[in-house]
């Protein structure tokens, strides 16, 4: 009689098949998928419900000149870097894979991108300061549809009560800024925050005044972040500044809590939405007049990632040819109201958006994060945020930049 | 050998076979013992496979990972080659790695302190019966169910040193209404803490109230009958009862307080000038933002070895507990 030893064994075993085939299935689901030959994968941040329906619009009208098919897998911001490590080493990676531009060195020296012009991609009618931005050690890796960058935002009917002009120069700024402190209202916001936004929003400081990252404990860089004091000491900045992201600003800008703001274009959906809120843009003020206003660029570039498939990989960079064609350009930019890359769409978007022509001013003199020191930018930026913290809170601009720069120089 | 008595009581009643009893074999006892210790090994096979995966293959990862040059391009190559003790010095060499020790001790200490005391003064009220009882415990979860970003970023919104609603409220009942909560290197890292007081005492006061529940009345009521005062019926009786519940409280506490991360980032991204970075944000930072791997590793190596002999002492506390 066998039946009741099997009904024993059969209890023991159904759970653990159960318990082991899904213990597998989790251990293998993590480990390399299988590329689906006819449908592409494009990876972006584009969590955004805008921006995701934007990006399915511009995929769809790709994949139907391309004749393929082409998904979109959105990932938050702050995860495409790890996730496309972890990707990379379950041999996973998507086709296209969109990266913030101060990412891409880190993965570009990894081995992982596959230079665009290898492709048969050309950088014809790109300025030269975007395909330097999608460059790593020479080699131009990814291309950029739209360019953002900061500008000087200010509320216009602040300014004209006040019968003040919008600064142009740092001694105006600080004037004009002074001014319009009153009572909860301060003059101006920035971020001066422990994370990349505050080092990004410094860079225009920076850079404006011929200091450099190479270098942070120089009398340039220093002479930036003593305006940043200066501003702070005249009360024209809240003290809550170095807690500020470039979103908190921005709700402070909107809140009428400050009269004017340093921030990006990709507040702007947010701003038009606030009813009565009228604002106007500008370059960001330079220390003497007649420098250049030199921001820093950002934004997202479109990379193919080596996943050492070769014809995959022509194809890929045919679907970035057209993501950040022309067309394809102007009508990004006027969606997410950035600037765009290629120089004849950047005219055209021009006549369609002449209230931010400040901002493609600002971006022709803009420069990329990363462009000289590469890989290298994440250690100096945790430096810099660091000593530009310690300066706001207190302790000199010279001594808190110089143990910066050592911190660099030992760290690496 | 009771074994096949015992397999045999084990075997489900089958109606279907009524007469299996009747034609029934000699079952081999030493292939039924067998059958029962593979059976056995099969129902702890699942806990065993779960742990060593998910558990015990991160653990060794993470140690050998602290040993490797371990960059982007490994998860290309594949390549970490080893580097000895590189990362280990390199953190050790590196000023914030002392500064975000002490703050994480400050940080652990100061939440546990502040977490216990209130959630054990909240947790002896409770045992009093009053309207509302229920009701008023419950709101006071609140906190608990609440994500730790989102508890962040309303905090910080709270904080915030001209709009923020603690600031009006204090000035409005004329305290000083500027106080720099996250603005100030001094006063940061207090501020994170009160939050996380806040976070912790749910936590702590439905530990402890389970455990008063469990003091026996009579105890009060005789030491009260001696003569002793609410205080010292408290100090002396109730206090040593609960002694087990307390190791429990603060160990898990301990656990989860020292590894802190989330909270942190949503507040103050370990600022102004990092005065509350803690090991947890060191960790990431490495990691994620250096995408330095193996130094991330080591901080995480030394949190985990931290954890490790907090976990051993529970251990053996409950061992003694339990002779």
């Amino acid at each position: 009689m066998r039946r009741p030893r099997r009904r024993l064994n059969r209890r023991v075993i159904v759970p653990l098949t159960v318990v082991s085939a899904l213990l597998g299935g989790v251990v293998l689901s993590g480990c390399g998928q299988q590329r689906d030959p006819d449908v592409y994968t494009v990876m972006n941040s584009s969590t955004d419900e805008s921006y995701h329906r934007w990006d399915a619009q511009t995929l769809a009208r790709c994949s139907k000149s391309l004749g393929v098919k082409i998904e979109q897998q959105s990932v938050p911001a702050s995860q495409v870097m790890t996730k496309a490590l972890r990707m990379a080493s379950s041999k996973s990676l998507p086709d296209v894979l969109q990266l913030d531009a101060s990412e891409m060195p880190t993965f570009a020296e990894a081995g992982g991108l596959i230079p665009l012009k290898d492709l048969g991609l050309t950088t014809k009618d790109i300025p030269e300061g975007i395909v330097n931005f999608g460059s790593y050690d020479g080699k131009y890796y990814g291309a950029a549809r739209t360019v953002n960058t900061l500008a000087l935002f200010y509320n216009k009917d602040t300014l004209d009560k006040a019968g003040l002009k919008v600064p142009t120069t740092w001694a105006e700024m600080q004037d004009t800024a002074k001014k319009l402190t009153q009572g909860k209202r301060y003059g101006l916001a920035l971020s001066a925050g422990g994370a990349e936004d505050g080092v990004f929003q410094f860079t225009p400081f920076m850079w404006s005044n011929g200091g450099d990252e190479t270098k942070l404990d120089s009398p340039q860089v220093a002479g930036a972040l003593d305006y940043w004091k200066a501003l702070l000491k005249d009360g024209s900045l809240s003290k809550s500044t170095v807690n500020w992201t470039q979103a908190d600003v921005n709700d402070q800008f909107m809140a009428g809590n400050a009269a004017m703001m340093i921030n990006g274009p990709w507040q702007v959906e947010s701003l038009n939405a606030k009813k009565g809120l009228n604002w106007g843009i500008a370059q960001i003020p330079v220390p003497k007049a007649g420098d250049d206003s030199v921001g820093p660029l950002g934004g997202g570039i479109l990379t193919v990632p080596n996943t050492g498939d070769e014809a995959r990989e022509k194809m890929s960079a045919r679907i970035i040819g057209c993501m950040s064609g022309e067309q394809e350009q102007i009508t990004y930019a006027i969606n997410s109201w950035m600037v765009p890359a290629n120089e004849k769409a950047a005219a055209v978007w021009r006549t369609k958006a002449p209230e931010l022509a400040a901002l493609a001013d600002q971006v022709a003199t803009a420069r990329s994060r990363t462009a000289k020191l590469g890989a290298q930018w994440s250690s100096v930026s945790l430096a810099l945020q660091s000593a530009f913290q310690s300066a706001l809170t207190g302790e000199s601009s010279e001594a808190a930049l110089k143990r910066a720069q050592q911190q660099v120089t030992s760290g690496n | 050998m009771s074994s096949t008595t015992a397999s045999a009581a084990a075997l489900p009643a089958d109606p279907k076979a009524p007469a299996a009893g009747a034609v029934k074999k000699p079952v081999n006892p030493r292939s039924a013992k067998r059958r029962r210790t593979l059976a056995q090994w099969g129902f702890i096979a699942p806990a065993v496979i779960f742990m060593a995966l998910f558990f015990g293959y991160p653990l060794v990862r993470n140690i050998v990972m602290s040993f490797q040059d371990y960059s982007p391009s490994t998860f290309f190559t594949g390549e970490a080659p080893f580097n000895g003790l590189d990362n280990w010095k390199n953190v050790f060499n590196d000023g914030l790695f002392g500064k975000a020790l002490w703050q994480t001790i400050l940080f652990t200490v100061g939440s546990l302190v502040g977490q216990f005391c209130i959630g054990l003064a909240l947790a002896v009220f409770f045992t009093r019966r009053f309207p509302l009882n229920g009701i008023l415990r419950s709101l006071i979860l609140l906190p608990w169910l609440v994500p730790m970003v989102v508890s962040g970023i309303v905090w910080r919104r709270i904080f915030d040193q001209d709009t923020g609603v603690l600031n009006s409220f204090l000035g409005t009942v004329g305290l000083p209404g500027d106080t720099p909560w996250l603005t100030s290197t001094s006063m940061a890292l207090f501020s994170v803490v009160l939050v996380n007081i806040w976070i912790g005492i749910p936590f702590n006061m439905v530990i402890l109230y389970g455990g008063l529940q469990e003091v026996p009345k009579e105890l009060n009521e005789a030491a009260s009958l001696d003569g002793a005062s609410a205080w010292r019926t408290f100090r002396s009786v109730t206090l040593p009862m609960l002694k087990p519940v307390i190791t429990v409280v603060l160990v898990l506490g301990f656990m989860s307080t020292v590894k802190i991360l989330d909270l942190v980032l949503a507040l103050t991204d370990g600022g102004p000038a990092d005065s509350t970075q803690t090991l947890g944000t060191l960790t990431y930072q490495n990691s994620f933002v250096q995408m330095d791997f193996g130094a991330g590793a080591v901080v995480g190596n030394i949190l985990i070895l931290i954890s490790a002999v907090f976990a051993v002492f529970y251990l053996r506390v409950n061992r003694n507990e339990g002779k």
